[in-house]
């Protein structure tokens, strides 16, 4: 399956004057993630100085050199060459975050409205929703925001066609085949089913969000009562999320 | 020290921007009009890497607690110092309690304030360049004090004078190269974006200018994937974005045209209304 799923398929193609674009097949996979994320690791491994950023997306990595490439083919031919060759890279360690969500209809704002929609009780909506355990693929759209994998095809709900102006931090949202967790006021159009404490980005930490791709995170459905203890804990910085080691 | 005494329109420090940290979803930020900011710290000859201000269309007032040495590049918007005209791209020598103003906008709408050594904001993940939840202060708010470091020198010369680059304001050329999903475009599109001009409409701001005409199109969303400062994408209503300094780090719409690290810049100058031609490198 692997073989399959990553035997060159890879495309490279310029994207500006600093910036090398690698695809994979486009679709979303787990297997595709971990290729990305391997090869990530190999490229600042390797590239030293001349590596500034990367950006994971669900099939590509985009390279961001310090300057601008003078031949691209000979870039694309050295990325090659990197990707080849099966050097240990010390294997990043994933986690999986236990993240507590309160989803009580104060918060749940549009699990009524989803319940009548997808013919679901709440009930149904809540236990689906935090039984599976979702893939961390990449964070983007605000600091902080994970791009989940994994979400129950039966609550796929498409955005709201008018987004709201403030979704409020740690609101628990369904976009789409997504789902996800503000992690500051923003404005959004996700349909809102509950909220979490947890702070997904924080500026004054050491590591300002603690998850990263390839992790995993499972929701961990809590009562009001419990919310508001978490919450002030959280304030408090006295909080430790439960998290485990996977073994992949 | 630098106490703001109006904030003005859109005020905030900016350096060279955040790398390092889209892993986190983290944006770029920095300078809009970096080549106006870099000419800034050059006559100041200061490290590249300073911060200075970012002014929108003026309507700021600044007042120096210390002696300094400053330069103002970029757009111009009649800036005096104690009610006296100064020039841009010169070194101006300001004393303790000496008033930095603006007036008429002549042209651009982005005018950059360099101080020796640089504003000394706190650095938030390796820049000082303003964004929301990541540094202290966002926009300048009236009241402010701004700390900048003291300064030793007291025989700084001020005669040096840069010419200002009249085409990095009047040119409607917007130099690119080609994005990800150009190839996506049918002939009569690329033919369309390459040949047609376009507008900036209402909609721009640090993130992004949305431009007013379309271009029909069926093209589907991409799989989310990265975008960069300049990325052009493709919206399914026909409009184009193109995304500016403080744009998020992934996107799902098709990214067609990819704007040079210069004419992002020029871009930065221009408004609501102003015509752009896109020209493929």
């Amino acid at each position: 399956m692997k073989e399959l799923l990553l035997d060159n398929t890879l495309t490279y193609k310029p994207f500006g004057a600093k910036a090398i674009l690698i695809e994979w097949k486009p679709i979303i996979d787990e297997a595709i993630l971990q290729d990305i994320l391997e090869f990530k690791d190999k490229i600042k491994d390797q590239k030293g100085d001349t590596y500034l950023d990367s950006i994971v997306g669900y099939n590509s990595l985009t390279i961001i050199f310090r300057d601008i490439f003078v031949n691209f083919k000979q870039e694309v031919a050295k990325l090659k060459a990197i990707y080849a060759v099966n050097s240990a890279v010390e294997q990043k360690q994933n986690f999986l975050w236990e993240i507590p969500v309160c989803y009580d209809l104060e918060f749940g704002i549009d699990l009524k409205e989803m319940s009548q929609s997808l013919n679901l009780e709440i009930s149904e909506i809540i236990k689906m929703h935090s039984e599976s355990v979702y893939t961390v693929f990449f964070i983007g759209f605000l600091p902080g925001f994970l791009y989940l994998g994994g979400l129950n095809s039966k609550l796929y709900f498409d955005r709201k066609p008018n987004p709201r102006l403030n979704v409020e931090r740690g609101a628990v949202g369904i976009g789409g085949e997504q789902t996800g967790v503000y992690p500051v006021n923003s404005a959004g159009g996700w349909n809102i089913i509950g909220k979490t404490p947890i702070n997904f980005f924080d500026v004054g930490e050491k590591k300002p969000c603690f998850a990263k791709s390839g992790d995993r995170i499972k929701f961990i459905s809590i009562t009001k009562k419990e919310f508001f203890k978490l919450e002030n804990l959280v304030s408090d910085n006295s909080f430790q999320l439960f998290k485990t080691v996977l073994n992949d | 020290m630098i106490k703001v005494l109006n904030s003005g329109f859109h005020t905030t420090i900016q350096d060279r921007g955040r790398w390092g940290f889209a892993s986190l979803g983290v944006p770029v930020s920095g300078a809009m009009d970096a080549y106006s900011a870099d000419l800034a710290n050059r006559i100041l000859n200061n490290s590249l890497d300073c911060a200075v201000l970012e002014i929108t269309l003026g309507g700021c007032k600044l007042q120096f607690l210390s002696k300094t040495v400053i330069c103002i590049s970029g757009g111009n918007f009649s800036p005096k110092i104690n009610k006296k005209p100064i020039l841009l791209n010169s070194k101006i020598i300001v004393q303790e309690n000496d008033i930095l103003s603006f007036g008429k906008v002549n042209f651009g709408i982005r005018s950059y304030l360099a101080v020796k050594n640089g504003f000394q904001s706190d650095r938030k993940l390796g820049s000082r360049s303003a964004f929301k939840n990541i540094t202290n202060t966002f926009l300048l708010r009236s009241g402010d004090i701004l700390p900048i470091s003291k300064l030793k020198i007291t025989t700084e010369t001020s005669n040096m004078l840069i010419k200002i680059n009249k085409s990095h304001y009047e040119s409607t050329d917007i130099e690119c190269s080609k994005g990800p999903e150009f190839y996506l475009l049918s002939d009569q599109q690329q033919k369309k974006i390459v040949e047609n001009q376009f507008s900036i409409s209402k909609e721009n701001n640090r993130m992004g200018y949305k431009l007013y005409e379309i271009i029909e199109n069926k093209l589907p969303s991409i799989l989310t994937s990265a975008v960069l400062p300049g990325t052009v994408q493709l919206t399914p209503s026909g409009k184009l974005i193109i995304l500016m300094r403080d744009c998020q780090v992934t996107g799902g719409y098709p990214r067609i045209l990819q704007v040079s690290e210069s004419s992002l810049s020029k871009l930065s100058q221009k408004f609501t209304g102003s015509k752009i031609n896109f020209v493929l490198l």
